[in-house]
């Protein structure tokens, strides 16, 4: 039974555990971090070209430069130059090539960063530009592709389409997305004795970082301790790309001696790391007048950049996402994985799965404007069976995984009904049909989202647990914490096993050198792994302290309790303090180590089949939108979201991820739009350009819920399910809304793409027959 | 003239010299003060991890607690302030007491007890962002919240818990007893250090010098050839931070007397130097309610605090979103140099990109706005994000109409040329023409003939033709009696929406 007497125990809303250290500015970042004050900094001297041969580089004069104590190039690298993460293909520093503008070409390593800033423009480098492919268009045309084009297939996709009824194609291309952390890549380098190198560094892998520094410096693993105490934000943008500048700033360390650090300014951090892949999506549909889909061909073309970082499971996330929640019998993804002269993409909240929901929510909403459907009532048709259906009627999804925990039908109708869906489109139907400027939109779209890494092998996490003889525990496990909450609810289920107050378990920083060989914290598996990890660490300590305590009172070690603070044993009583003091006087080990490996999965990833996810995490939202036909602006009016977490361990930290991952999805879909120019330069390399949802862009109205029948179907951490990336996709409602909003335009389908900007907006609706000024071809 | 600096920080004196003129405060803080609780997210005045609390008195005596980015605020701006930062918050400072250890401010409780930080980086310029307006003792409430924040971004939390955060403190707004206490320290500090010398702040090599009189200023601008003339640095900083550009000598007009003042001059509002937008909207925005929605969304709460109406203007941007405004008002602008005091129309100010009627030992004194009434005053800005972003297009129009026959018209953009400009092509069409939408619509086709727009990443050429064109339009609808809801505001629901007369299709 859970414990209603400890403070802070699983299932309540405990607070974010630094929450009081957020407020008064003194939780600690990397770049706040005590240094001794000889500490260097690192600058990146960054390419200006998409694509160039380097004929000459003279970096003599940033050398002389005051304040300038180093500068370094590939050639000062004395091990591997490389901090990819998975193919070795990602300079750290480039050699005689360089394939984007904003490529790392030397590192100026100086006193302070004005003098850094000042000596940049001394350098003199000569390029060769050479042909560059930056667009998906391109890369299409040019071939240009990273690996072979790959097919996820089921069923008979062509005669299956063939045979339908009815049929519909199109296109709809995606934007990318910048994570935008707050607070940009930071690592600080620290050197030691005998060569060793000791890395603060805002990163969800510290091993991995670990493992690329020590092949960069040309040590052993074991010679790279890198902590990770917590980051301002991630989103997957530090699961790879916090390596660059680990690397650069280990490497200056060991060059110079002293401690070196590397932080991002934000143009930089623009201009360097990779972002969220933009796809392109040709679909074909077959489908019957009920709106019944039969078959979907998808081609999907993402834009990779210039070498793989993790692009290779994002697009079998994409492709693993293409069906969402719908079990189409026939269907076949081709993913093609571009190769253009741009930051290389990588992992962003939901890693490939929200492109790959919103070409079949595109689909989806396309068919139900050509049967003159509800697009709700065209989903529901075409849901998976739910978890209650006898076995034999089960859905299979197109890469071979039977979706045996469908919660969608009880979940979408209790939202429908409780955001009054059906009245509420139909009032709005009623007001777009009085023509006026402003047009209103109404969506619903679901989500099942696959939860476990693509890539079997990462599903695996440790923890280290030590009880001090005061009674008080420290945690650590292999698990980062960048605002999601994991470190707080770790806690609880350290503090929920042992059965005491939330503050009496100590949360401490991630180190390689405490739990080793650790996966990146992503996937939303954070606390699924960990969590599960640190239960076990705990358990063996408790068994121990059991078998110890059962012995000295004369019972069952299975008779030892611990509850609300205290331990029972035979006829006595004592304070977990106490127990912990008896066992330790016993010569009782109280450390323990716990490890946790997710079962039952498995992927094949040349046949795109198997069962990669242990189980789905669903959810529902209902946005409202309006906008303004003549300029394209527009907002959201409302949105009511029903979320799956299972058994909630933390209902305000979950409903947090929600809300936050809705908004961030929702900036995604409408403001955010990055731009390259014809050279292949980011132009959008700012917040004065690049715009993230701010406060007044949540919706007014946000009824956020947890779907409190919620469990896991599946052995979880207390029966939670994982919530970091499912609820992003929610804020498809917002596109479909804001289509369905034009839909009252014309007769056409509006066939939006995204971002849908004002721009895009106005110059749709003008195109669908809008009202505005016709001004010929000027 | 003093060579050092005077000022609060968190209920203690400092004096600072011998730093260079261009340090920022954030720089300050973080890097010789080792206060790290501000947070740097940009550097630039968008992300307001680095909001600090800059208390100044006004003109009429009050207090006035401004959030401020860190980040692009010069050090010699500091003179004579209150700084606080979010390690200030939980002590009274010099000789007062503070907050029993660990417990936390209102404006800190607030935010643990609603969840309001997730990674924590963005959260302590929230938090300074909330101290402002809880001081002041305005933008707290529900309709004002958006506002109040809007130059605070959060990537993790999707806002809701901050706004309501900010809502429970909005009860509280009684100060508790050391927080009173804490003001009252702030405030004597303050009159202890105050006196009325220049100052400068300078390396050696880079120096900001602060006149007191408007004769020092006018004499240091005159001895130093290629000076910046510096208002609220909200352009100026960003030459530094982002550009590293090298300034050798800054003079600000901050603290001349007189500047920053908003004053009746005959037919006009005069507006100094150093007035911010901040001040300036009151007087801009009354009986223009379209001019106080497109000032609302200037920049932040920040970058209105400190950033200057006159600034604006002088930066010659063709995206200001002032000029076109001003120009549509018959504003003029007032020149003064060691040979020249000269006043002309603000469409003529701005010559070509980059290139203003301004002579080089010229400063902008004033900006003369008209007092006239004009109802039919109406702007739109078009961006892509509604607050705190800069224009793709703004529209200004302003028309006389006498019967039903439209007897003026200016019309000026913003974002479709080299400047901002008039459209003089579409004036012409709306001249003489009777008050009915196929005027508009006749000037908005002029409008072709009027401007050849770019594209950039804010957005196409296509789009800036349509979307100006539209404006037009929409203007047209405005006047004529079939007006547009708009979807900007505060407080905008789906209800008003529908409440709302929906205009023509
Ligand atoms: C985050 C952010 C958001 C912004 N949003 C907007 C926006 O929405 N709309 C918009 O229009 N602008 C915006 N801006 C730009 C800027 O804030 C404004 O242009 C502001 O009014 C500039 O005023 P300032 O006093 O800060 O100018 P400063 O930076 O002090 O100076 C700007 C320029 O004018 C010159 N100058 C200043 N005063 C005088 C004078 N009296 N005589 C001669 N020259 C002078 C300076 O030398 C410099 O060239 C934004 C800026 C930031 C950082
Ligand atoms: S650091 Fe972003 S506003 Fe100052
Ligand atoms: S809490 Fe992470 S940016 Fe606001």
């Amino acid at each position: 039974m859970a414990g209603k007497g400890i403070a802070g125990d699983i299932r309540t809303a405990r607070e974010h555990d630094s929450a009081h250290k957020h407020v008064s500015g003194t939780a600690v970042y990397v770049d706040d971090i005590r240094v001794p004050d000889d500490t260097l900094v690192v600058l990146i001297g960054q390419s200006p070209h998409a694509h160039a041969r380097i004929t000459g580089i003279d970096l003599s004069a940033v050398a002389a430069a005051d304040g300038v104590v180093a500068v370094l190039t590939h050639a000062d690298i004395p091990g591997r130059n490389d901090c990819s993460p998975v193919y070795g293909d990602d300079p750290i520093l480039a050699e005689d090539v360089v394939s984007y503008a904003g490529q790392a070409v030397f590192a100026i390593v100086a006193e302070t960063m004005r003098a850094a800033r000042d000596a940049l423009p001394l350098a003199k480098i000569d390029y060769d530009p050479l042909a560059a492919v930056l667009t998906i268009e391109d890369a299409m045309r040019a071939g240009s592709w990273l690996g072979p084009s790959v097919t996820m297939e089921s069923g008979s996709p062509d005669s299956a389409l063939a045979g339908a009824p009815l049929h519909l194609s199109g296109r709809i291309e995606i934007g990318g997305q910048e994570h935008f952390y707050l607070e940009g890549q930071a690592a600080l380098a620290i050197p030691g004795e005998d060569g060793d190198m000791t890395l603060h560094c805002s990163t969800q892998h510290p091993s991995e970082i670990q493992h690329k520094a020590a092949d960069c410096l040309g040590v052993p693993n074991h010679a790279v301790t890198v902590e990770t105490r917590r980051m301002g934000g991630a989103f997957g943008g530090k699961e790879s790309q916090g390596s660059l500048p680990a690397l650069l700033a280990a490497l200056a360390a060991r060059r110079t001696g002293r401690p070196a650090k590397t932080v991002y300014d934000r143009d930089d951090d623009f201009m360097l790391t990779g972002k969220r892949h933009d796809f392109r999506i040709d679909y074909d549909v077959g489908f019957d007048s009920e709106g019944r889909i039969q078959a979907v061909l998808f081609e999907q073309a993402l834009r990779c950049g210039m070498s793989w970082d993790l692009s290779e499971a994002i697009a079998a996330r994409a492709m693993c996402h293409a069906d969402n929640a719908y079990h189409i019998p026939h269907m076949r993804v081709v993913s093609h994985r571009c190769r253009t002269h741009t930051q290389s993409n990588t992992a962003f909240r939901g890693f490939g799965g929200p492109q790959g929901m919103v070409g079949i929510e595109r689909v989806i909403d396309q068919v139900a404007h050509h049967l003159g459907l509800d697009p709700l009532v065209v989903r529901q048709r075409n849901f998976y069976p739910h978890k209650f259906s006898a076995g034999t009627v089960k859905g299979r999804t197109p890469y071979g995984q039977v979706v045996e925990d469908c919660i969608l039908q009880d979940i979408v109708p209790r939202l429908a009904a409780d955001a009054d869906y059906e009245a509420r489109r139909a009032e709005i139907e009623a007001f777009n049909r009085t023509g006026g400027m402003i047009r209103r939109g109404i969506a619903l779209t679901p989500v099942k989202f696959g939860i476990s890494f693509n890539t079997t092998f990462l599903n695996q996490a440790g923890a280290l647990v030590h009880v001090y003889s005061d009674g008080s525990v420290h945690l650590n496990h292999g698990g980062t914490e960048m605002g999601q909450g994991l470190n707080t609810k770790v806690a609880q289920i350290v503090a929920h096993e042992f059965q005491i107050d939330f503050d009496v378990v100590k949360i401490t920083a991630t180190n390689t050198g405490k739990v080793p060989n650790t996966s990146a914290t992503a996937a939303s598996s954070g606390t699924d792994l960990n969590g599960m990890a640190a239960q076990a660490a705990a358990r063996t300590i408790k068994s121990r302290m059991r078998e110890f305590l059962a012995e000295q009172h004369q019972c069952m070690p299975d008779s030892v309790t611990f509850a609300n603070g205290r331990v029972r044993a035979g006829g006595a009583q004592m304070s977990f303090a106490e127990a912990v003091k008896a066992c330790y006087l016993g010569r009782i080990s109280l450390s323990a180590t716990g490890f946790y490996a997710t079962p039952k999965i498995h992927w094949d990833k040349a046949r795109s089949c198997g069962r990669p996810f242990y189980y789905y995490a669903y959810g529902a939202a209902v946005t409202e939108v309006a906008t303004d036909l003549l300029t394209g602006e527009n907002r959201i009016l409302r949105t009511d979201i029903l979320h799956d977490v299972g058994r909630s361990l933390n209902p305000a930290i979950d409903i947090g991820q929600i809300e936050g991952g809705f908004v961030q999805g929702a900036g995604w879909l409408t403001t955010e739009e990055l731009v390259w120019d014809e050279a292949g330069r980011l132009r959008t390399h700012a917040p004065s350009t690049y715009k993230i949802p701010a406060c007044a862009d949540r919706p007014p109205v946000f009824n956020v819920a947890l779907f409190d029948d919620g469990e896991n179907t599946e052995d979880t951490i207390h029966k939670s399910k994982a919530v970091g990336e499912p609820p992003l996709m929610l804020a498809i409602s917002v596109l479909m809304a804001l289509s369905h909003a034009l839909e009252s335009v014309g007769d056409d389908y509006p066939m939006l793409d995204a971002p849908a900007t004002p721009e895009r907006l106005c110059l749709a609706a003008r195109r669908l027959g809008g009202p505005g000024i016709a001004l010929g071809d000027k | 003239m003093r060579d050092r600096i005077t000022f609060v920080l968190n209920n203690q004196v400092e004096q600072v010299s011998g730093l260079a003129g261009d340090t920022t405060l954030l720089n300050w803080l973080r890097q010789t003060k080792r206060l790290t609780g501000s947070k740097e997210g940009c550097g630039e005045g968008d992300c307001g991890a680095c909001t600090v609390v800059v208390a100044r008195r006004r003109a009429d005596g009050g207090m006035r607690w401004h959030p401020v980015n860190a980040c692009i605020q010069f050090m010699g701006m500091l003179e004579g302030a209150s700084v606080t930062t979010i390690e200030g918050l939980q002590s009274a400072g010099a000789g007062g007491g503070g907050l029993p250890d660990g417990q936390l401010h209102p404006c800190q409780q607030v935010m643990v007890g609603h969840h309001g930080s997730q990674c924590g980086f963005c959260t302590p310029g929230f938090v300074m962002s909330l101290f402002a307006a809880w001081c002041n003792g305005d933008g707290l409430a529900a309709p004002d919240i958006d506002t109040t924040l809007a130059g605070n971004l959060c990537r993790c939390t999707g806002y809701r818990p901050i706004v309501e955060a900010a809502a429970a403190l909005e009860v509280r707004a009684i100060p508790p007893q050391f927080e009173r206490q804490r003001r009252e320290i702030e405030a004597s500090l303050m009159a202890a250090i105050a006196h009325d010398e220049t100052v400068c702040l300078s390396d050696g090599r880079r120096s900001f010098t602060a006149p007191t009189s408007l004769e020092g200023f006018a004499q240091s601008y005159a001895q130093t050839p290629g000076a910046t003339i510096v208002s609220g640095a909200t352009d100026v900083g960003l030459w530094v931070t982002k550009q590293n550009r090298h300034l050798p000598n800054m003079i600000w007009t901050g603290r001349v007397r007189g500047f920053d003042r908003v004053e009746r001059s005959g037919a006009h509002w005069r507006i100094g130097p150093a007035v911010t937008h901040e001040t300036a909207m009151t007087t801009l925005a009354d009986g223009r309610p379209d001019l106080g929605e497109v000032m609302r969304r200037f920049g932040s709460t920040q970058v209105r605090a400190s950033g200057t109406v006159c600034g604006n203007i002088a930066n010659g941007s063709p995206i200001g979103d002032l000029p076109p405004m001003l120009i549509a008002l018959a504003a003029e602008i007032e020149l003064v140099g060691p040979a020249s005091n000269r006043r002309l129309p603000l469409e003529s100010f701005f010559i070509d990109y980059g290139r203003q009627d301004r002579e080089a030992d010229e400063f902008v004194a004033a900006i003369l706005v008209p007092v006239t009434p004009t109802p039919l005053f109406r702007a739109y800005k078009i961006s892509k994000r509604f607050d705190q972003d800069i224009s793709a297009v703004l529209g200004a129009f302003s028309v006389t109409v006498s019967g039903r026959r439209i007897t003026s018209a200016r019309v000026a953009f913003g974002g479709m040329a080299a400047t901002p400009k008039r459209a003089a092509a579409a004036e012409a069409a709306l001249t003489g023409a009777a008050l009915e939408i196929s005027a508009f619509e006749a000037a908005a086709a002029a409008l072709t003939a009027d401007f050849t727009p770019i594209s950039d990443m804010r957005a196409s050429a296509g789009y800036r033709l349509q979307v100006a064109a539209n404006l037009m339009l929409k203007y047209g609808l405005d006047v004529t009696g079939a007006p547009v809801p708009r979807l900007t505001g505060a407080g905008l629901s789906a209800h008003d929406l529908r409440a709302t007369p929906t205009g023509t299709g």
